[in-house]
This record gives structure tokens, C-alpha cells and sequence, in this order.
């Protein structure tokens, strides 16, 4: 289980309606339908992920988030939750956008292209970072719209939403990131979790 | 095809008023059942067939001495696993494996009904077979389940009665019959039409049948069921038990054996007028134009839960008119999964042995009732 899912689960109140957009093989989903008896939902686009979830009794729907929640009225669901996939997608604006029309809230963690092993790699190596957090090539990455924590709370202010609470995680350790510390957690976070709002 | 005191059949006395203004009453409802139904009448599944099936779902059917027709997702161990849940299914009203249907007498003229028979709806069919749960006793079935045409009864049960099932599978199916389906549907009637045995459907009392034309209907019907690749990849431009082509209008090639050869055997347990009623059944078939075009309206008082699921090479029901159902039901916060199955062996793909269909189906059924949702 990935360290950040202990987190999502603490900003999520219990007995609440979730989405899990990209619910890859329910584990998030399981977790949080145990600790805080949620009634959840799963999108997913790998058909093999899919029966995964089915085989684990989770009510999942074959489907790309950037077309598929536009069947979800506004505000369907107390939170929607995008692990780590923001940076995949051809036009984060519409998906973040969509997340908070159809969910009243929206967590999203983004692994952060600040990170200080990031920023070394590309200066010594001179090539397109792999760490363990994004190992693939330039050529075969599935993500293409990297950002970093600063970016994520700048891109708050341009298509405007709300920055509820934003933590950093450390070597598994979370920790608040703020105004004062934003430069620091930027270095060192490897992932940013953000709960947000319209 | 007189081998029929063996079908369990119930009579239904209470009126039904079918779409058409007709009522009827007393008609039978034939049916078969796997399994065995629990102390709390809790673990019951209604299985709903499609255009050509009947209720003998598995194992041998006693009629035409085959496998039933969905033996691979029913029995012991199965997706639909009889060792767990009592399984029902009936033959449809218009059929001819028992239930009330054109083939048989009707009381006034004493004459076979033939083409006075009323024209019958999905809708009427699933009010004929509701009977079935006060017969059983049973207050809320686990589950509706059905492929095609079976899969539009199970939207429709869902629709009339939303508390009667705790969870829904339709499959490979439609909210509306498409011009492309009433146009193969239509096809196939006028291929009937145009056998001199039928006889503007009163066959039954010249001691005939319209074989030629049933066939002819079975064929092109066929196709529909399969994928351009799927026929490609089994046929081919391969020739029937010959080393050339014999320059005449014989079967030379497999495909054409092979479709001659599933026309022959469909009109010894087929009847031709029956076909023509469910065809017609399944064109009339539109939940959208029921609830004014608001597809979400058909299931606004249900809290069963769906299982959609759609096939990539079915062209005759695609994903899409499949994720129609599903946004319908994402549109009013329902509790909907959904997958696509990768297979390329068409619309048929549901009654074959397609191993990530059987597992999806079985995973979604055994969990839910692990569950014990209500």
C-alpha cells in the first residue's frame, strides 16, 4: 500500500460519498471503504485493473477520466480523489476543473518534479530524470505535464480554486507545506497531497 | 417437437393487460429451475434469454438434446453458480418451448393462433414472468441477469419493478432498439414472409412450416451475432470438403456450409411465427421513448445495484449503446460498474467461453452476495 493512502484517509470524513478517479487496483478504495466506511466509486481505464477491483467487490466503471466524468451531475460526491495521475492527462485544466465540479471536494497528490533528486539528475546527467517515483524514459513516460509543488499551488491561483490543506510527504513522513516553508517542501517533498476546493 | 410433458409450466391466472390493449389470463408461463432456493429465499437469480434461447438455461435440454444454451456461465462452480444460487429462467411469451405463443390453440376459435396472435412487448414479457416470484414465494430476488434481448428485460424488470432485485446484470444489450437492429430484424421477418409455407402464418393447420425462410432468417441473423476478424479467423476463404472451386452455387466455401448448417438446425427447434413475434418485440423495445426521453427516469426508484457489461467486436449492441446505460444511471447516483471485455467474437460472445466474461460475471455475483446488500 502506497504511504500516502493513510493520509487521504485522515482528510476524509467518514461515511462520505467518494470517486476515486484512476482507482488502478482498488487498494485506496478497500482501504478507505474499511477505515471510514465510504461509499465508493472507482473509474479506471485498464481493463485488467478493472476485473481486479470486480474480483474485489468493488463497484468500478471502465473509463478515461477526461471523457468519462462528464456523466456525473455536479457535486455527485463529498470528495473525488486523483492519485498521481494528473500528470498524465493532455489537459490537467479540464480534469481538475471536473474533479471539483463533480465532487464538492477533490484530493490530488502529484509527485513533485522539485524534488532536489529531480533537479540533480537533469544537472549532472544533462538527461530527462528516472528516479524510483518516475522511472521511464523521456520517450515511453505515460506523464506529460510534470509539475512541482510550487507549480501546483501557482496553478491554483490561475484557473483558480482553493487550496484547502497541502502536505508534503518526506520519507514517509507528512508534513504541512505553507507559504514560509513552500520553497523547502518544494526540495525535499516527493509527493504533494492537496485537498482543494472550488 | 411433441416431446413437451416434460417442461414445467405455470398457469397464470391473473390478468395481464399486454401493450397492445389486449388482456390475457390463465396462459402458461414455461419454466425451468437450477439449484435450490434457501431457508430465506434470499439467493434467487432470474435469468432472462434472449431472441432464440428458452428456460433451459444448462446442462442437457430435453427438447432439442443439446447443451443448454448458457452452459458455460451456468452449474455447479460456474459464474452463476447453481451450487449457490437457485437459478430460474422462463421461456418468454410469444415463444414456442411452452409458454403462451403463437403456436398455440386459441380457446375462442379453436383454431392455432398463428398471426392472431397479439403482438407482444419486452415489456409485457417481464410483467408475464414477475408470477414467477409470488409462485416461489420469493420477496426480493438476488438477481436479474441477461444477455441481447435478455439484457433489455432485465432494464425493463428494473424499471417496473425497482425493488424486486438486489442487483442487475445487463448484458451486451441496448436502452432502444437501433434502425441498424429493427433493420436485420426486419430482414429476417420478410425472409419468412417470402417462404409460400408460411402461408400468411397459418402453416400449423396445413401441416407445414416455412423452413426455408426460418432458415434464410437464422443465417443472416448469424452474422450479425459474429465478428468480421472472429469469421475471418475461422473461415477464411477456406473451402468446404472440396480441393477447388466448382464454378456452380453449392456450398464451396466453409462459411456458407457452416451457415446452411446452422439454418437447418434452428428451424427443427424454432417456430417461424414466434420468431416474428419476439423480433417485433425486441424493435418496439424503447426505455428512452418510455420515460420521454430521460433514460434516467426508468431507474430513478431503484437501489439495485448494475453490472453493465459490453463486448469490443459486438457491433449489433456496441459499448457505446451499452455506456449509454450506464451515464443514464451515473446521472442519478446509482450503483453502476461497468466493463468492456475484450473478445472477438462479437455479440455471441456472451454465450461463449470468453474466460474474462465468466470471471467478471462470477466476481461481481459471488462478492455482491458475500456482501448481502439489501
Amino acid at each position: 500500500m502506497k504511504p500516502e493512502y493513510k493520509i487521504i484517509s485522515n482528510l476524509i470524513e467518514k461515511n462520505a460519498k467518494v470517486l476515486d478517479v484512476g482507482c488502478d487496483d482498488g487498494t485506496l478504495m478497500e482501504f478507505l471503504k474499511t477505515n471510514k466506511n465510504v461509499n465508493i466509486r472507482g473509474i479506471e481505464i485498464s481493463k485488467e485493473k478493472v476485473q481486479t477491483c470486480i474480483a474485489k467487490g468493488l463497484t468500478v466503471i471502465e473509463g478515461n477520466a477526461e471523457f468519462d466524468l462528464k456523466q456525473f451531475p455536479n457535486d455527485s460526491f463529498e470528495y473525488v480523489v486523483l492519485g498521481q495521475t494528473l500528470q498524465a492527462f493532455i489537459n490537467p485544466e479540464i480534469v481538475i476543473k471536473e474533479l471539483l465540479r463533480v465532487g464538492k471536494k477533490a484530493i490530488v497528490t502529484i509527485p513533485n518534479f522539485g524534488h532536489w533528486k529531480v533537479r540533480l539528475n537533469l544537472l549532472f546527467k544533462g538527461t530527462m530524470p528516472i528516479t524510483n517515483s518516475l522511472p521511464h524514459n523521456w520517450y515511453n513516460t505515460p506523464n506529460i505535464h510534470m509539475c512541482t509543488i510550487k507549480d501546483f499551488v501557482r496553478f491554483s491561483k490561475i484557473i483558480n480554486f482553493k487550496i484547502f490543506k497541502s502536505l508534503a510527504l518526506i520519507n514517509e513522513n507528512v508534513s504541512d507545506i505553507n507559504n514560509s516553508n513552500l520553497i523547502f517542501k518544494n526540495l525535499f517533498g516527493e509527493l504533494g497531497i492537496f485537498l482543494i476546493e472550488k | 417437437m411433441n416431446i413437451k410433458q416434460n417442461i414445467k409450466t405455470l398457469i397464470v391466472e391473473k390478468p395481464l393487460k399486454l401493450d397492445c390493449g389486449q388482456t390475457i389470463n390463465n396462459f402458461p408461463l414455461a419454466y425451468e429451475t437450477y439449484g435450490s432456493l434457501n431457508n430465506e429465499k434470499d439467493n434467487a437469480i432470474l435469468v432472462f434469454h434472449a431472441l432464440t434461447g428458452d428456460q433451459f438455461v444448462t446442462g442437457i435440454n430435453p427438447v432439442t438434446k443439446k447443451d443448454g444454451w448458457w452452459s458455460y456461465a451456468v452449474g455447479s462452480g460456474k459464474s452463476i453458480d447453481t451450487d449457490k444460487y437457485f437459478v430460474i429462467c422462463a421461456n418468454v411469451i410469444g415463444g414456442c418451448m411452452g409458454s403462451f405463443g403463437p403456436s398455440h390453440e386459441n380457446p375462442k376459435t379453436k383454431k392455432i393462433y398463428g398471426t392472431d396472435f397479439p403482438v407482444i412487448t419486452i415489456n409485457d414479457m417481464v410483467n408475464a414472468q414477475i408470477n414467477l416470484l409470488d409462485f416461489f414465494g420469493i420477496k426480493k430476488l438476488f438477481s436479474v441477469v441477461g444477455g441481447s434481448m435478455g439484457g433489455m428485460q432485465v432494464l425493463q424488470f428494473i424499471s417496473n419493478y425497482p425493488d424486486k432485485a438486489k442487483t442487475a446484470v445487463p448484458i451486451a444489450c441496448t436502452s432502444s432498439h437501433s434502425a441498424q437492429n429493427i433493420a436485420f430484424n426486419e430482414l429476417g421477418r420478410q425472409a419468412i414472409a417470402a417462404d409460400h409455407n408460411w402461408s400468411e402464418g397459418n402453416y400449423n393447420s396445413k401441416n407445414i412450416v416455412p423452413d426455408k425462410g426460418l432458415a434464410v432468417a437464422r443465417m443472416a441473423a448469424h452474422i450479425t451475432y459474429l465478428s468480421k476478424k472472429g469469421l475471418q479467423e475461422k473461415f477464411g476463404r477456406k473451402l468446404q470438403e472440396r480441393d477447388d472451386l466448382k464454378f456452380g452455387f453449392d456450398a464451396d466455401f466453409q462459411i456458407e456450409s457452416y451457415l446452411r448448417y446452422q439454418g437447418s438446425v434452428f428451424v427443427d427447434r424454432f417456430d417461424a411465427n414466434s420468431y416474428l413475434y419476439i423480433t417485433r418485440a425486441m424493435d418496439y423495445f424503447d426505455l428512452v421513448k418510455q420515460f420521454n426521453g430521460n433514460l434516467s427516469d426508468a431507474f430513478k426508484n431503484t437501489r439495485a445495484k448494475f453490472f453493465i457489461i459490453s463486448f469490443t467486436s459486438d457491433w449489433l449492441y456496441p459499448t457505446q449503446e451499452n455506456k449509454d446505460i450506464v451515464i443514464a444511471l451515473n446521472a442519478i447516483g446509482a450503483n453502476v460498474g461497468f466493463v468492456e471485455i475484450e473478445s472477438d467474437k462479437g455479440h455471441d460472445s456472451f454465450l461463449l467461453n470468453v474466460p474474462d466474461f465468466l470471471k467478471a460475471l462470477k466476481n461481481f455475483l459471488d462478492k455482491s452476495y458475500a456482501e448481502k446488500i439489501s
